[in-house]
């Protein structure tokens, strides 16, 4: 999401944050990339919440 | 035959109520008591919150649920508990007070004799001057504060469309308070409406919050690896607030609320204010206010419960600094520390101390977020207590054969931030464990190869698809044990 900010205000706390580029914008709603995601980040939770109690 | 009778029918309670019910059923006899006739998926209130689900949609019936599992339900508060019974019973009981229409106001006591209590927190509105929807700030911890949120948001939008600016201050509302994971949530998805309508340019959107920095989220922030980058949680929250244009305020405690007002302090001691035109701010939690009484009828609550009501289980309270805070000090069983027939699950134990550094102001305000305990430990919990109940009743040892610590546990945190199947966005984050084990890693506290930091449409689907799965689940339908918590 891109959003309203086009001026920084310099030392202001918000002049230090990172900011995706467009690339990663597209991304973050490219959907065979996200399918991807979708499988590989539920793998993992699975994988971590299932090894976490016994 | 065995009786266990469960209080709290939240993520946890009710976790709890589905195994020993399906384990149990048929020999014993199970007990539910909780004074809400409905079960609400308490997370996807955020979308309540902003109109894109309706209440309905995030709870259900728990009587007709209970009947299929064959638990007694009884729709109550549970004002006290006995563990030794009294001058008139031996075994262990609750006094419990009735909302239901038909039993309204009357006392029971319900024997025991096991108890889970998993009464979860307290909101405490009360902790704040003017904090809550019954005065000057909204709430989106259950459906009906995010309903009432949600008309008092669009009250707002429709302002902004007649060409009125409007100021949005959303966090934590008390200094010590916990779950920014939800505060956060909900902040990404009203900017996010807000962005839909195409109104951003009458919007001033501030993020306040009791965190020494961004992205702690009360458990002492995380480190993940992102990008070729191992990354603090606060270059995560800073950036993503950025991109959705919302500026923050850090290590505030907010103290009092008047109408379009917010007064707060910061760690440096300063006094300051923030004006607002709508405020999401999280209370302060307590535990469920429950007293204990022994077999005399004399108070032992500050025995049982701690002294934020929340009941002290087999973790070391010994009060010690930071410094020497360990993974060992957390409970694996969630026994009582004074009975071995009672358990706490889910937000209702209390922790041994916090995630995140104790943090004081000059003038002595306590400033810095309590430990949460988010849906996923709580269903773990809920789980392995009733694990560990059925397998004493069959076997008829105390063994505690299941055990979950929180400093062993992983958690995923789906951050929501904007709704829809193509647009949709959330935030995915894992940590493991939850509570970070310095000892075990030193160098990031936590097994850094189970770290994950990613925004994007993915998020969004999982968050949707836990909806349906986990009230699928909690509505004990076909092969529901096979869902994880
Ligand atoms: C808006 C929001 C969004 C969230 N999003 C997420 C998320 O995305 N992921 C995540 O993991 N966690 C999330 N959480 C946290 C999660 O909801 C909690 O961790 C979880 O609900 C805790 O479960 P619990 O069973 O301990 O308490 P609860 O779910 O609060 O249940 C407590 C139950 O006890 C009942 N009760 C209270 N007092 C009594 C009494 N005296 N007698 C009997 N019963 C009583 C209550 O009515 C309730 O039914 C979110 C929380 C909020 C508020």
């Amino acid at each position: 999401m891109k959003n309203s900010i086009k001026k920084t205000t310099p030392y202001s706390d918000m002049s230090f944050a990172t900011e995706p580029t467009r690339m990663v914008r597209f991304m973050r709603s490219f959907f065979i990339f996200q399918i991807y995601n979708f499988f590989k980040l539920n793998l993992k939770v699975m994988r971590i919440v299932v090894g976490g109690h016994s | 035959m065995a009786k266990v009778v469960v209080l709290g029918a939240g993520i946890s309670g009710h976790t709890a109520v589905s195994y020993l019910s399906k384990y149990l059923k048929k020999d014993h006899e199970v007990v539910m008591v909780s004074p809400n006739s409905n079960y609400q998926w308490v997370p996807s209130n955020i979308w309540v919150g902003v109109g894109l689900m309706t209440p309905d949609q995030v709870k259900f019936k728990l009587a007709p649920v209970y009947k299929k599992m064959g638990v007694n339900y009884k729709q109550a508060l549970a004002v006290s508990i006995h563990p030794e019974g009294d001058t008139e019973q031996k075994q262990g009981f609750v006094t419990i007070k009735y909302v239901s229409e038909d039993k309204k106001d009357t006392i029971e006591k319900v024997s025991y004799d096991y108890l889970i209590n998993a009464t979860g927190p307290k909101l405490n509105f009360e902790g704040t001057e003017g904090l809550g929807p019954k005065y000057f700030t909204e709430s989106v911890c259950t459906y009906d504060h995010a309903s009432h949120a949600w008309t008092k948001l669009k009250s707002a939008l429709e302002k902004m469309e007649n060409g009125e600016k409007q100021t949005f201050l959303i966090g934590t509302g008390h200094p010590l308070a916990t779950c920014q994971g939800a505060a956060f949530e909900y902040v990404l998805n009203i900017a996010f409406e807000i962005k839909k309508r195409k109104l951003l340019h009458l919007a001033e959107m501030i993020w306040i919050t009791n965190e020494y920095e961004l992205g702690d989220f009360g458990m002492g922030g995380a480190y993940i690896k992102r990008n070729g980058y191992v990354t603090p949680t606060k270059i995560f929250a800073e950036s993503i607030l950025k991109e959705y244009g919302i500026r923050w305020i850090k290590r505030a405690g907010v103290q009092k609320i008047e109408k379009g007002v917010a007064y707060f302090e910061n760690l440096e001691g300063e006094h300051k204010t923030v004006n607002f035109d709508f405020a999401m701010l999280i209370p302060g939690f307590a535990g469920a206010g429950m007293k204990a009484f022994n077999k005399n009828n004399e108070d032992i609550s500050a025995e049982v419960f701690a002294a934020n009501g929340m009941m002290k289980v087999d973790a070391d309270y010994t009060p010690k600094p930071y410094e020497e805070w360990k993974a060992e000090d957390w409970p694996l069983t969630y026994q009582s520390v004074k009975y071995d027939n009672v358990y706490a699950a889910g937000i209702a134990f209390a922790p041994p101390h916090g995630m995140s550094k104790p943090m004081q102001s000059p003038n002595g305000t306590k400033i810095f977020p309590t430990p949460p305990r988010t849906g996923m430990p709580s269903g773990v919990i809920g789980k392995i207590v009733a694990q560990n109940i059925i397998h004493t009743i069959k076997t008829g040892k105390i063994e505690h054969k299941h055990k979950a610590s929180m400093a062993s546990m992983g958690a995923a945190c789906i951050v929501s931030a904007g709704y829809g199947i193509s647009k949709g966005q959330a935030a995915v984050m894992t940590v493991n464990p939850i509570v970070p084990d310095w000892e075990k890693y030193p160098k990031w506290g936590r097994n850094i190869n189970d770290t994950v930091g990613v925004v994007g449409t993915a998020g969004h689907w999982m968050k949707l698809f836990m909806h349906y799965m986990f009230i699928y689940k909690a509505k004990a339908k076909p092969f529901w044990w096979l869902i994880p918590e």
